[in-house]
This record gives C-alpha cells, structure tokens and sequence, in this order.
C-alpha cells in the first residue's frame, strides 16, 4: 500500500467511503498483494544484493562497512574482464543469429499463413515451454565427442575419427542459446509484422516499387520495433546464462553468471559474487541501451 | 515478377519446415534414445528396450523430487495465479496512474538472468532467517511465475465486454454476484490457462530451485545431480523424455483453453449459466 499512498499523495480522501470509492484506491488495492509479493521476492533481494556487494568478506566474517572494494576488484582483474567481455560477446552473436534466423519465420506466419496461423504460433512455442535444462542436455548429446552428430558420420562411414570440436567451446554455447531462445525473438518479430497496415505495401506497390524495395522501405523499417524487443528480451537473459556454458561451454565457454555461482558456492564470497553480478547486469543495461538508442536512429535515417 | 514471388512463397515455406525441424530434432532426440537399449548414447542404435523406463520407475530418489516439484509448482500456481487474477483486474477495470510502472515491476523478473534472481533470494532467505526448503522454492517461484500469471489473465480481461457486468448489475445482481456469475465465467479460461502455464514454469525452472531447494531437490536439480554420472544418463533421458511429453501436452491444453471464448464464443458462454 506504501506505493498507493505516494501515488495519492495530494488526493483529498476524506473519509472511508471516498476512500473506497476511489478508482485508483480500488486498483492498488487489488493491485497491493501482487506488489506486496513482488517487493518482498524481487525487491528486496536486490537491494539486498547491492548492499552484500559493498560489503567484503574476510574469511569467515562479513565486513558491512560500505566499500566499493568489490567493485575494484571485479573491474581490475583480468580474468573477471576476459569472462565479461566473453559474456557480452556470447550473447551479442546469439541475439544476432537467433532475430536473424527467426525474421523470415516471423515473416513467413505474418505474411504467407493464411489459415491455422493459431498452430503454427503454437508450434512454434511449445519447445520454449519444455524444461530449459533438458533442451541444454539433448545438445550435450548432440554435441559430444561420442554424441549424435559423430557418431552418426561415423556409422555412416563420412568420417572415421570423432571431431572434437563441437562440444565444450563457446560455439557449442551460441549454438545452444540460439536454440533456446528461438520463441523470445519469434514472437515480437511477428507481432510488429502483423500490426503492419497492409493498405501502406498495396500503395507502395501501386507507386511502382517492387517486392525487394517495398520490404525494405516499408516492412523493415516498420518492424523494427519487434526486433529491438525479441533483441533486448534475448540479450539480456542470455548474458546471465549459467546452465548452457556450465554443460556445454568447457573451461573456454564458461561465462560471467559461473563466476557469480562458484563465489556463492565453493568460495563462499557472496560480497565478491554480489558485484560480479551487479556489474554484469550493468554493462547489459548500457550495451542494451546503446544498441535501442543506435538502432532508433538508424531509423530515422532510413526515413 | 509472378515468378519470382512464387519462388519466395516457396523459399519462405521450405526456411519454415527446416526452422521447425531446428526446433524440434534436438526434443526429438530425448524419447529416440530413450528406447535405445545401450548406455552410451550415440549411433547407430543398438535395439529396443523399456528398461531405462522400468529403472526409472523404480528410482525412490526420483519420486521424492518429482512429489517435491509438484508440491512447490501447486504452490507456486495457485498463488501466482490469485496475485496475478487481482492485479490484472485492477490493471484493465480502473484509471490507475502508475500502470505502466506496476505493470513493469511485475514483468521485471523475465529481464533479469535467473542466476541473479536465484542468488538474491538465498540473500533474503538467509538475512530473513526462512530456512532453505520447499516453503523458499516457491516463494522464489511466485516471482518467477507472476509475469506469466498476469500476461496471460490481462489478455483475458482486455478481450472481455464490460457492458455485460453492467447488463448484470442493472438487473439487479449485487457486485459480488456480477463478478461470481458474469465475470468469473468469463475470465474462467485464462485461470485454467495461467494455472497450467504458472505450473509448467515452476515445474521446469532448474537455477532458483537450485540455490533454495537445500536439502530436499526439485526434478530439475535431481535431475541437475544425475548429469554428472554418465551411467546415470539413459535413465535421465527416460524421464526427460517422460517430462517433455508431459509438459507439451499442458501447454497444448492451456493454450487451447486460453483461446476459448475469444472468437464469437463469448455468448455461449453466458448462455450456459
């Protein structure tokens, strides 16, 4: 209800029965067990991951004197840049493969699908419902140095020693996150392309540009949109991942979010853990920011 | 010019069956070698068996932390999905300033990576003094689930025509009733969907389990803890294959569901009060 009263702040409630009969009153007070629930399980624990990581951990004591020591040591070592740097560049390629791979699926169910478009978006769907760890595990088995992949060319007879690189780099990890978060960009793709007046690509026709020229000055640019969302809703989990680098990603694979998981497991230095984690979801928010703000005007120049 | 089109209605259509199969191939592999009677996992196959089935059957470990993660997903989805039931009705039927916000927060845990969700909550649980157990994977579950709840319920209550709880309340019907009779029929559909759909993302979610289960595991993290054996792996394709069937048939369901009544369907369904 706290948010309620600041919200009403200046509102004259005068009595019980104005107070009930108050629109926004009513809204925040079905709203508040929601919002209670939310500040108690997201808020919280997130200011209180910003306090534990200006805090340090000295062995078996917890020093709460605010420092930014954390923050120092996160950005000073290599070892933690060379993971950030990795994190971010993992899950750029993957946000560029998967919007690429899905646009002309989008594209396809938007424009092409006449009847059934309920199924195709259902099918399209149903694999990011399915366990996360388990679609992770089939391209393990995929992947493997005995997996599907060579020893299927092998019982072939295309080739007669297993490859080795497939599994356990960050290629395998990309490969695997693109699969994964497939339905993240197929979805906003294909409601921005459906929003598409349809009356604008008949005028554009009409005015004599073709099916190549009339995408790209009308189709595109309109569903830019989309592809920013289906960008910044893969990007920024992907960033964090920590199952797919953990089973397929090997020493060379592993990324920024295994860092955060051994310091609150096997180290036991939640503090240093805290910052590793801050920092990234920082440098995501500034890279995801400075890609909308760059797209938008890419944009605007193509207008 | 109409050939050239056909060519790309055609190049569209084969891009979306091999899309397709990029999606499904990898599931499909699951319930293939699942059947396969040999512990390595790899071609060519060596036979037919059940037995990965049976074992897994029999696998005590494996019931306690299937009985655990249904306990935690009926927790999860029935308090989400109440959370959620308010907050969209309060989102779509009054002028609420800070709409945007509310809405928001709620959906903030999807742009979050699970790690940091996961570990924040074991900073609550600890500072808060909730020890690490069921009670503290579904409570880190509500949040995940709420999102979803509240995306699926909104759509509901948006696509419904208020004037048939005026209809109600000028025949007399107090608000209570109205909402018991007109609207609870109407927004039915999206609580059975958002209950399914609440239960499936509870039932899959590996990372905050993992940090709040402490010692008593979700199928995820059972399953999590399997990984590491290799001889374990053809009973984790068992049930993995077992999970995947089930999972696609309660999204299947809670999307049909969730369609109902949205196309012309809505008469029916007050004239079957």
């Amino acid at each position: 209800m706290a948010a309620a009263h600041g919200v009403m702040g200046d509102a004259p409630v005068r009595s019980t029965r104005h107070f009930l009969h108050s629109e926004t009153l009513r809204g925040y007070f079905l709203v508040s067990p929601a919002l209670a629930a939310l500040i108690f399980t997201l808020a919280a624990p997130l200011t209180l991951l910003v306090l534990y990581s200006l805090w340090t951990q000295n062995d078996l004591t917890l020093d709460t004197n605010p420092s930014l020591a954390q923050y120092e040591r996160v950005f000073g070592t290599d070892a933690y840049r060379v993971l950030f740097l990795r994190s971010l560049g993992i899950s750029s390629l993957v946000t560029l493969l998967t919007v690429a791979m899905a646009y002309p699926m989008a594209y396809f169910v938007a424009f092409k699908v006449k009847r059934a478009k309920f199924l195709w978006l259902i099918a399209l769907t149903v694999p990011f419902w399915t366990s996360y760890l388990l679609r992770v595990f089939a391209w393990k088995i995929i992947l493997g140095y005995n997996g599907v992949i060579n020893s299927g060319l092998i019982s072939l007879g295309l080739i007669s020693d297993p490859f080795e690189f497939l599994l356990y780099n960050p290629t395998a990890v990309v490969v695997t996150l693109a699969h994964a978060f497939a339905a993240f960009a197929i979805l906003p793709i294909y409601v921005s392309l459906e929003k598409i007046d349809r009356s604008l690509l008949e005028a554009a026709a009409d005015l004599g540009d073709g099916p190549v020229s009339r995408f790209f000055r009308i189709t595109l640019p309109l569903s830019v949109p989309g592809v920013i969302g289906a960008a910044v809703l893969i990007f920024v989990p992907t960033t964090g991942d920590y199952v797919t680098p953990a089973l397929v990603g090997g020493t060379d694979g592993l990324m920024i979010a295994n860092m955060v998981q051994v310091q609150f497991a096997r180290v036991n230095n939640w503090p240093l853990g805290a910052a590793l984690s801050i920092a990234s979801m920082g440098a995501v928010a500034f890279v995801a920011c400075m890609t909308i703000v760059m797209a938008r005007f890419a944009v605007r120049r193509i207008r | 010019m109409t050939a050239a089109r056909g060519l790309l209605r055609h190049g569209l259509t084969v891009y979306a069956v091999c899309y397709l199969s990029f999606l499904y191939v990898p599931l499909f592999l699951l319930p293939l070698f699942s059947f396969n009677d040999s512990i390595f996992i790899a071609f060519p196959l060596s036979g037919f068996t059940t037995k990965w089935y049976v074992q897994m059957f029999q696998d005590d470990a494996m019931h306690r932390a299937l009985w655990n993660t249904v306990k935690v997903g009926v927790m999860a989805s029935l308090v989400s999905t109440i959370l959620g039931l308010f907050a969209a009705r309060a989102l779509t039927r009054y002028a609420m300033p800070g709409r945007s916000v509310v809405l928001g927060f709620a959906t903030l845990p999807l742009f979050i990576p699970d790690i940091v969700l996961g570990i924040s909550l074991l900073i609550l649980m600890t500072s808060v003094g909730i020890p690490l157990s069921l009670v503290s994977v579904a409570l880190g579950h509500v949040m995940l689930c709420l999102p979803f709840a509240i995306a699926v319920l909104l759509s509901r209550f948006e696509g419904f025509d208020r004037s048939y709880e005026e209809a109600s309340l000028d025949l007399g019907e107090n608000g209570w009733m109205t909402f018991w009779r007109v609207t609870f029929p109407l927004v039915l559909p999206g609580i059975v969907s958002s209950l399914l759909l609440t239960f499936i993302v509870s039932f899959d979610d590996f990372l905050i389990a993992f940090f709040l289960s402490g010692t008593e595991p979700t199928l995820p993290v059972y399953i999590w803890a399997q990984l590491r054996f290799p001889f374990q792996l053809p009973g984790v394709l068992a049930l993995g294959a077992a999970i995947l069937l089930g999972s696609c048939t309660v999204v299947v369901i809670a999307e049909w569901i969730r369609s109902w009544g949205v196309k012309g369907e809505t008469h029916s369904h007050i004239a079957g009060i």
